[in-house]
């Protein structure tokens, strides 16, 4: 059975948790005390995870570090529609890595600030990372701007989201914990509310469902 | 703007959790607005300094945090029976700072209404949304007790097995210091007991630090951390969207419906005690 050690304010395992409500996949949790036990530091977490990182999957003894490549493996073993990760089309296997690495730089400025601002992680230059964020929400709003401008609804070419969508979200949603406000991306935002009524969508602490009115809008 | 409310300055307050700082050994915290420095020495000994003329504060260690009082203390710090019953979990749920005054934080945390519309699924879920009329009395220690507050709870507790009718009993002994007792789904005549230290670190922020009480039976540790912050980090976008941030004492600066007996107290007590810090006063 699939196993995920989990954190529940962690944005990268709320990566995992959404990809697997939106495939429908069983799978146990095992809660880690991220905060304030720092658990995933621990002697024992890292012999799991030597980086001492949440989050991490055992499928049978397959274990998996990284949301980004953790979003690679459950989309490419288990998704059967192929549609959030379309393993045979080169093109959009390139620009889905673009943005999981992307994701990546989201993670190290949005959810940087966050930590600083939210669990004590007082090292961290967050005036840095608060513009960093800012850089990157300005170029993928441009992006969806320029996209919904050719009835492109989601992150990567095609009818579907992709695994660039659900690496892209968590730590936009949080940002305002952070300090960084979506206020200035409302192609960002407009984005957010349909990626909030993908089928199997799920919220987690500091993430709120779409509107009900908007929700009829829709149907 | 410091504070210069006696009943706060004279009182005791958490500035560090101390399994935080035996990670550490050093940590900053803040106070009314003034920077501190938490340390723990070689022999164990937690001292605090305020960083603006190097003073030593009084400072105790209790129930794991350290607690300071910056002016001269004319009470102990609280006692709390739950923490010495063995059958208990005795432990923080976590730190956590937030964007607004703590005087939000405790009302928000007497307010059942909101349950199923920032806990849905968990503490509450429409269409059972009525708050039920309950009581709510000074006790002759000048606390604020609220009674015979039951609500239906999908979720209630990291045990809980389906929905059930919680009852709380909610308590305000300080005026950053505040508690609930709630039904264990396990036990008809046990409470699990939550309590939140809110160090005011400005007007309009502070740090809610929590000791969580809850019986062993059926419970693990991670689990009562995760189920605790789960909730509280739905609680905390809430809580720094409201505006204005500080609380205010006029009785007719925000209209309060009946479910918000127990808030119209505290903020009566509140003025009574001249407690303006974190508040907008009345005029």
């Amino acid at each position: 059975m699939l196993k995920l050690y989990d954190y529940e304010l962690s944005g990268n395992c709320y990566k995992l948790r959404l990809m697997m409500s939106f495939l429908g996949l069983e799978h146990t949790t095992e809660a880690v005390d991220f905060y304030p036990g720092n658990q995933h530091k621990s002697e024992a977490f890292r012999q799991i995870n030597p980086l001492g990182q949440l989050p991490v999957i055992d499928d049978d003894g397959l274990v998996l570090r990284d949301a980004q490549a953790i979003l690679v493996y459950l989309a490419s073993k288990y998704d059967t529609s192929g549609k959030w990760y379309p393993c045979d089309d080169p093109a959009m296997l390139g620009q889905i890595s673009q943005w999981l690495a992307f994701a990546d730089g989201i993670t190290a400025t949005a959810s940087a600030a966050r930590l600083h601002d939210a669990l004590f992680y007082t090292h961290i230059d967050v005036d840095a990372a608060r513009s960093g964020a800012h850089r990157l929400f300005r170029i993928l709003d441009e992006h969806l701007f320029f996209a919904e401008e050719i009835g492109q609804t989601w992150i990567c070419p095609g009818d579907h989201p992709t695994i660039a969508d659900i690496a892209c979200f968590p730590y936009i949603m949080l940002a305002e914990e952070g300090g960084v406000s979506r206020m200035d991306y409302p192609a960002i935002r407009r984005w957010c509310d349909r990626f909030k009524r993908i089928p199997g969508f799920k919220v987690m602490s500091g993430v709120f469902p779409a509107g009900p009115a908007a929700d009829q809008s829709a149907a | 703007m410091s504070c210069h409310d006696r009943i706060l300055l004279d009182d005791w307050h958490v500035v560090a959790d101390m399994e935080q700082l035996r990670q550490s050994r050093v940590l900053s915290a803040t106070l009314f607005e003034a920077a501190l420095t938490v340390s723990l020495g070689e022999d164990d000994n937690v001292s605090v300094k305020r960083d603006r003329d190097g003073q030593d504060l009084t400072c105790q260690l209790k129930y794991g945090f350290v607690w300071v009082c910056p002016g001269t203390p004319t009470r102990d710090i609280l006692h709390i029976p739950e923490a010495f019953e063995e059958d208990r979990y005795v432990v923080s749920g976590g730190s956590f700072p937030v964007r607004t005054s703590g005087l939000r934080v405790v009302e928000n945390f007497l307010d059942m209404g909101h349950f199923p519309f920032v806990h849905t699924g968990w503490l509450g879920e429409e269409p059972f949304t009525e708050v039920q009329p309950y009581e709510v009395e000074l006790t002759d220690d000048d606390e604020i007790i609220a009674t015979e507050c039951y609500f239906h709870q999908p979720i209630a507790s990291p045990t809980a097995e389906g929905g059930i009718e919680v009852e709380y009993t909610y308590r305000v002994y300080r005026p950053y210091i505040v508690s609930l007792y709630k039904t264990n789904p396990h036990f008809d005549d046990r409470k699990d007991y939550i309590v939140l230290f809110i160090q005011p670190v400005g007007p309009e922020r502070c740090v809610v630090h929590n000791m969580l009480c809850y019986l062993k039976e059926g419970m693990n540790m991670p689990d009562l951390r995760w189920f605790m912050q789960l909730i509280f980090a739905q609680d905390k976008p809430i809580l720094e969207n409201q505006i204005p941030r500080r609380l205010p004492l006029d009785p007719r600066a925000e209209t309060p419906i009946r479910a918000d007996k127990v808030a119209i107290l505290y903020r009566r007590w509140l003025r009574e005690h001249q407690v303006n810090y974190g508040a907008i006063p009345a005029v």
